[in-house]
């Protein structure tokens, strides 16, 4: 074995492909993760369905599919896009395993880069899991589901920024309380099972402006109703959420905690 | 490159200065400073780190050794002072300047889940022309961890794992905090020897350690911090050298003619006989020739003269005064360019 020094650094995307790998591993092999994933949408997608729990102001099974199974997959979405890649996140820096990744070539755009990359691997199998039991209970998905694709690599984007601004500055038991009061606060109050529509004014304004909100509405139209016009506005919502948080991650995330 | 003094001795009243062209510094910190809310860890720092050399950093407990070396990482940023690793600012590397430099960090680093394989093999993919990962697995004595987790390694083992990250990228530039902390004596010396190998190839090796013996057995240059300056810096020669100059001790037949082997050396020689037979001959600065003078005159004579030692202070007691002196109130003590300063 060759001691000369070298220290020449790999290519970038070889770099980043290698740390997403290693991310969407270690995501895939914690069990709390997957109850936040992929148990917890199942079980909403199952009980809501096929009870009558909580109204959701809609009469019969095909109409109750088109409205959840967008929904649940927008909560999906925020699950591992937010409150997964938030306290993975912090522990990482806690753990310090990542202040070590600092001081190689992988840079911190690289690491979240990575992050995200195996967050939207995550998401693949979240998504055909969530489409395959609703189509076996009875979901028809319209043509233009496909403009969903869009929808969900901004939603991704927009609370992952977030998820990372959150992991960025506070202690790592400070960012699982939070991520998941966020997570649970979202999912009842933020536009994702209820759409917005639905609240009072000017709740309803409000509540639509969420990136929660943005992304079950995008979704439920580019799946269910088909109308361009909201996906365009949902997807405008969710870039400036996205842009917002990357700002913050620019500004605050730290190496260390 | 410019020239600098370095104050290699002293005698009482005077100090003797040479003229010296420092080799290149991998690392140069100039009065670097970085506070932690009240707490002050680096408070004007200056030192150079030279290229192609195993510099050991030593200092007491929260000296400012582990802040220095993660500000030379990138991983802090200094409030003010300037830092130049390899010729950059470290704050400011691109990815393939990073690559250049290998650290090994004194907590964390590597995830708590993966194997010793799969860690080096990860950090190891980020390089254009890594180390051999399983050959280097077998130099640090982790091939036999097979499945055992980072999670589940002792620290020793840990230890092995995070120097093996640190240097499977083949960098020019090694910072080890504390690499050989909690390793038995035989890895020490295999890491010793790993460490040294990779200097012999050329690499600039900086670790901090609080172990003396390997400090003086691993270092061509040390860098003594306290309190978040640098208080020394030199060979272990340098620093461990009597300020009041150097002495070579022998045993040979008692009662010899003093005078006569006096005439035979340089002048500025003083030679004590205490008890009889055991000689002291202390002068400014005992060269080879000198002890070459003392030997072909005993044997010109037929006296044997046997157990010759250059008589030096212990790198301990060095740090200890050193350090000590440095915590006095009121003690300023000068660094000359972060050259020697004792």
């Amino acid at each position: 074995m060759s001691l000369a020094p070298v220290g020449r650094a790999a290519p970038t995307a070889a770099v980043i492909r290698s740390q997403a790998a290693l991310e969407w591993r270690l995501l895939m092999g914690n069990g709390e993760q997957i109850l936040l994933t992929l148990i917890i949408p199942v079980v909403l997608l199952l009980a809501l369905s096929l009870t009558d729990v909580v109204s959701l102001g809609v009469v019969g099974r095909t109409a109750k599919l088109d409205l959840l199974v967008p929904s649940i997959m927008a909560l999906a979405v925020m699950s591992s896009a937010f409150t997964a890649l938030a306290i993975s996140t912090g522990f990482d820096r806690r753990g310090e395993a990542i202040k070590f990744l600092g001081t190689t070539p992988l840079s911190r755009v690289g690491l979240l880069s990575a992050k995200v990359l195996a967050v939207l691997g995550v998401q693949v199998i979240q998504l055909a899991v969530i489409a395959i039991l609703g189509l076996i209970l009875g979901w028809s998905p319209d043509p233009m589901t496909w403009g969903a694709v869009p929808v969900v690599i901004l939603g991704t984007a927009a609370f992952a920024a977030w998820g990372f601004a959150l992991a960025g500055v506070l202690r790592a038991e400070a960012t699982l309380a939070l991520a998941n009061a966020i997570y649970l606060l979202l999912l009842l109050g933020g536009g994702v099972i209820v759409p917005a529509s639905r609240f009072p004014e000017p709740l309803a304004t409000l509540v639509s402006c969420l990136p929660s909100a943005a992304l079950a509405d995008g979704l439920r139209a580019a799946m269910a109703t088909g109308d361009l016009g909201v996906v365009v506005t949902s997807m405008a919502i969710l870039v400036v959420w996205a842009l917002a948080g990357g700002f913050v991650v620019h500004r605050t995330f730290r190496w260390t905690s | 490159m410019t020239a600098t003094s370095a104050t290699l001795g002293r005698l009482p009243g005077r100090a003797y200065t040479w003229w010296v062209t420092p080799p290149p510094g991998a690392i140069v910190l100039t009065d670097v400073a970085k506070s932690f809310g009240d707490t002050r860890a680096l408070a004007g720092l200056t030192c150079t780190v030279p290229e192609g050399r195993i510099t050991g950093l030593l200092g007491p407990n929260g000296a400012g050794k582990t802040t220095a070396i993660e500000i030379c990482a990138g991983l802090q940023r200094a409030d003010s002072g300037e830092v130049r690793v390899l010729g950059r600012d470290p704050w400011r590397r691109t990815a393939h300047q990073r690559a250049e430099v290998g650290v090994m960090l004194q907590r964390g680093g590597v995830s708590a889940g993966a194997t010793a394989s799969q860690a080096v093999s990860h950090v190891a993919r980020f390089y254009a022309e890594p180390w051999d990962v399983p050959e280097l697995l077998e130099r640090l004595s982790l091939t036999g961890l097979g499945r055992t987790t980072f999670r589940r390694m002792s620290g020793g083992e840990q230890q092995r794992v995070k120097l093996a990250c640190a240097m499977v990228g083949r960098p020019r530039l090694l910072m080890l905090d504390e690499p050989t902390a909690g390793l038995d004596p035989a890895t020490k010396r295999e890491v010793w020897q790993l460490v040294t190998d990779a200097r012999d190839a050329g690499a600039t090796v900086l670790l901090s350690t609080h172990a003396m013996a390997e400090a003086e057995q691993l270092s061509d240059h040390l860098v003594i911090i306290s309190a978040g300056r640098c208080v020394a810096s030199g060979t272990v020669a340098d620093l461990t050298a009597d300020p009041d100059g150097q002495t070579l001790r022998f045993i040979a037949s008692p009662h010899l003619d003093r005078q006569a082997l006096l005439r035979a050396l340089p002048s500025g020689f003083e030679l004590r006989e205490e008890p009889p037979g055991s000689y002291r001959l202390t002068g400014e600065r005992i060269e080879p020739a000198t002890m070459a003078a003392v030997t072909a005159w005993c044997a010109e004579r037929g006296v044997m003269a046997s157990a010759l030692t250059l008589q030096q202070r212990d790198l301990e007691q060095v740090f200890l005064d050193i350090t000590a002196e440095a915590k006095q109130p009121g003690v300023d003590t000068p660094t000359d360019d972060g050259e020697v300063a004792r």
